[in-house]
């Protein structure tokens, strides 16, 4: 095999059946993947989840994941955000002619990896090659299916006033963990990604309460943009405490020192969930216990007042709203 | 303006210096603090030290704010 | 974070609230010049919570607001000389100018990136010597000696790939230019710490004298803000008029003598052009002969067509304190942090975003 991805790589002949075999069908090996159709066959029954998210994160490779590992707990949680039980993902690569092998080689084993913890298996997949300076080295587009159980029903419009807003755990670390390694801002640190697939921890959720009304995970736009969207959609206040969002110091100091807001960073391994008040208790007991809700905290409440805005009270005592920022957040110097 | 913050000075090599703040650690330029010494806060703008902090100073206004705090506790 | 956390604190800030409290009995009205203030004060709630005696307005110290149009089409005009890689503080990336913002220029092809620091510029230039990498030199007092350090490295390790553009202003020019057009009646100064730790207190003590206006100088965090408020209300309710350093912790009176020593060295004091306020004498910062290898406009061929001011936006008046967002007919239906017309709503510290942001009903 080439050390190199060429542009035959990706053209249908034998080089591309060299790469799906030795590079995919070998590590990610199940039965439908493996009869190589052109489209996967499968039974299923049952409200079904269906999703699709394109990544394309720069540097492919960050502390505490890489695209692979991203690509699929992002469509993963996703699925479990609507309270399915993830299934089957697709994969489809973009690769920039030039990526190493070892690289994709690499890539590829985060895949398998990842989809084992999270229990889905990639059962269609294709390839396509770009020339130099097209891609980025690689875009993944993972599309997933799942099945949502009896009963559950959650949307980001059921929040009522009196529900509990329920946080996983820490924010901002997948942000500073990727913005450590850009160019032109270098900075050290040991903060890891958090990209984890959270389909187990909210069946553990669903299993403490059926009633959960809104689960959402603050990716893009951070946690902000999340809670602006449950208080948009629908049609209520939100009104969250400062003192209880949970923040690591490095975090706070990263953001410091280049003018960020935690409420901004995104996450790809937190959850946020609205939870009728008198089931608070019972689901933040259940998250605590899953390795990915270990730091799980209520940070506030959802109100009659102010409805489609969100409300902080400051460490000081002091209200401010949150907004969403408009495009991804950048450092100031002032 | 001018986003600065106090970081702890761990290591100096010549007119640079690695500091810390929280965990996060930066290489730092000290040509505007020639006197920085391992141990001292700096205050950071844009990758230089443009201080170094009066941490005497800053224990004093700390004490005085709180002692004016809890007389105003006191009369609650 | 040490000494960040503790000037954080809740309890001395209710101190503060309750000594400011029974201090102010006049009304009276401050200033707060720079942007890092306006966005603590609008951050912590700030407004809400001081007697109804005290009203605040945010001035003209954020350094992308202040930046005049034609600067900002020359900053996009090096972006298209072929061989330039522009490196630039992030602030400045999605500030329009006449046509373009540098965001846009980017997508449209140009070699734009964003660094934190002039360090990080200079590894870029050594990086790529066949191409020209110039920096944008924007900024107050706080950040010119780090652009001056910059160019003296620059120059020492002979590099010549190396050119900035020179844009950092001058904050007394600025204040003194507000006082003396008397279109706001101010009763007290909220001083930058940062720039002051560099140029020290002696510039405020001047104008505190020559304005008779109280001049206290404040750090960033709520603590710093609160207790710089209650120095500045005591003098007002004393009728006294003098400088006061509130951050003592990073302010001496004197400021830092290396860092004026080398802004001295590489820069001369010149004319500037600020949104809002026109041309400003001696208030911009150009370079001394020995460094102009260094300075962009004069490397490069540059050409900006004439410069239009969108139509509507009062963001001059807003930067002299004038007017207040709610006053113009842009904010928040047209002009939005999405769509933004002029600076002050691009900048997260320009007035017009911070109450956007922050503000809404809960701006006091």
């Amino acid at each position: 095999m080439q050390d190199r991805i060429l542009l035959s790589h990706g053209s249908g002949g034998k080089l591309a059946r060299e790469l799906v075999e030795k590079s995919f069908l070998r590590v990610l090996a199940n039965p439908l993947l493996a009869r190589l159709d052109d489209s996967a066959v499968f039974d299923l029954s049952g409200k079904l989840a269906f999703t699709t998210d394109s990544h394309v994160v720069s540097p492919l490779f960050f502390p505490g994941g890489d695209i692979g590992r991203l690509a699929v707990c992002g469509t993963v949680n996703d699925l479990a955000m609507s309270g399915a039980r993830p299934l089957y993902l697709s994969l489809a690569l973009i690769i920039e002619e030039g990526l190493t092998m070892s690289e994709l080689d690499r890539v590829v084993a985060s895949i398998q990896k990842a989809a084992e913890e999270a229990g889905v298996k990639i059962i269609t997949g294709d390839t396509k090659v770009v020339g130099r300076g097209s891609a980025d080295g690689l875009f993944i587009n993972t599309t997933g299916i799942g099945v949502v159980p009896e009963g559950v029903n959650i949307s980001g419009s059921n929040a009522r006033p009196g529900d509990k807003v329920v946080l996983s755990g820490n924010i901002g670390d997948h942000s500073i963990a990727v913005l450590s390694k850009r160019e032109g801002l270098s900075f050290a640190t040991d903060l890891k990604s958090d990209c984890a697939p959270l389909g187990s921890l909210v069946a553990e959720m669903l299993a403490a309460s059926l009633s959960i009304r809104c689960l959402r995970d603050p990716t893009r736009g951070g946690l902000a943009a999340t809670l602006n969207e449950i208080a948009g959609q629908s049609g209520v206040g939100v009104r969250i405490e400062e003192e209880k969002i949970p923040v690591r110091e490095e975090v706070l100091g990263a953001c410091e020192m280049l003018g960020l807001d935690p409420l901004h960073l995104a996450n790809e391994g937190k959850l946020v969930a609205v939870v009728p008040a008198q089931d608070a208790e019972a689901v933040l007991k259940a998250m605590r216990v899953n390795c990915y809700g270990k730091e799980a905290a209520v940070i506030g409440e959802v109100s009659v007042e102010h409805p489609g805005r969100v409300v902080m009270k400051t460490g000081l005592g002091t209200s401010r709203i949150v907004d969403m920022l408009v495009g991804e957040p950048l450092p100031r110097i002032c | 303006m001018c986003l600065a913050i106090p970081a702890l000075i761990k290591s100096i090599d010549g007119v640079e210096a690695e500091a810390e703040i929280s965990g996060i650690s930066r290489r730092i330029s000290l040509q505007l603090t020639p006197e920085a010494r391992v141990g001292d806060y700096a205050i950071v703008h844009t990758g230089y030290a443009i201080s170094i902090m009066d941490q005497e100073e800053a224990e004093e206004t700390l004490k005085i704010l709180g002692e004016m705090a809890s007389l105003v506790e006191e009369s609650d | 974070m040490r000494f960040i956390t503790e000037f954080r604190s809740s309890e001395l800030s209710v101190g503060l609230l309750s000594q400011i409290g029974r201090r102010s009995r006049t009304p009276a009205r401050l200033m707060e010049f720079c942007g890092g203030h306006t966005v603590a004060i609008f951050k912590y709630g700030i407004r809400q919570v001081l007697p109804a005696t005290l009203e605040m307005v945010s001035g003209p110290g954020c350094p992308v607001c202040v930046t005049a149009n034609a600067d900002i089409d020359k900053a996009i005009a090096l972006s298209q000389v072929p061989g330039v890689i522009i490196t630039t503080f992030g602030d400045m990336l999605k500030v329009p100018g006449s046509c373009l913002s540098l965001q846009e220029a980017k997508a449209g092809g140009a070699d734009v990136r964003m660094v934190y620091s002039t360090m990080d510029a200079i590894k870029i230039a050594n990086e790529n010597v066949d191409k020209s990498i110039v920096f944008l030199g924007i900024g107050f007092e706080t950040t010119a000696p780090t652009i001056a350090a910059s160019i003296i490295q620059a120059k020492e390790k002979r590099i010549g790939n190396y050119y900035v553009l020179c844009l950092n202003k001058l904050s007394p020019p600025a204040i003194r230019a507000i006082l003396d057009s008397g279109e706001v009646r101010l009763n007290g100064l909220i001083c930058p710490g940062h720039v002051s730790t560099v140029i020290g207190s002696h510039p405020w003590g001047d104008i505190a004298q020559e304005y008779h206006i109280p001049c206290v100088i404040s750090g960033f965090e709520p603590v710093d803000i609160l207790q710089c408020v209650s120095m500045l209300v005591a003098q007002i309710e004393k009728g006294e008029a003098g400088v006061e350093i509130a951050y003592r912790r990073g302010v001496r009176p004197e400021g830092n003598p290396e860092a004026l020593k080398l802004m001295e060295m590489v820069f001369e004091s010149a004319p500037a052009q600020w949104r809002g306020m026109g041309e400003l004498p001696a208030s911009g910062l150009k370079l001394r002969r020995e460094y102009q290898q260094f300075d962009a406009e004069l490397a490069f061929d540059i050409i900006t067509e004439p410069v239009c001011e969108p139509e509507g936006c009062i963001c001059g008046d807003i930067l002299r304190g004038t007017k207040v967002p709610q006053d113009c007919p842009l904010f928040a239906s047209i002009c939005t942090p999405e769509h933004p017309v002029g600076p002050c709503m691009v900048s997260s510290e320009g007035s017009c975003s911070a109450h956007y942001l922050y503000g809404g009903s809960f701006a006091g």
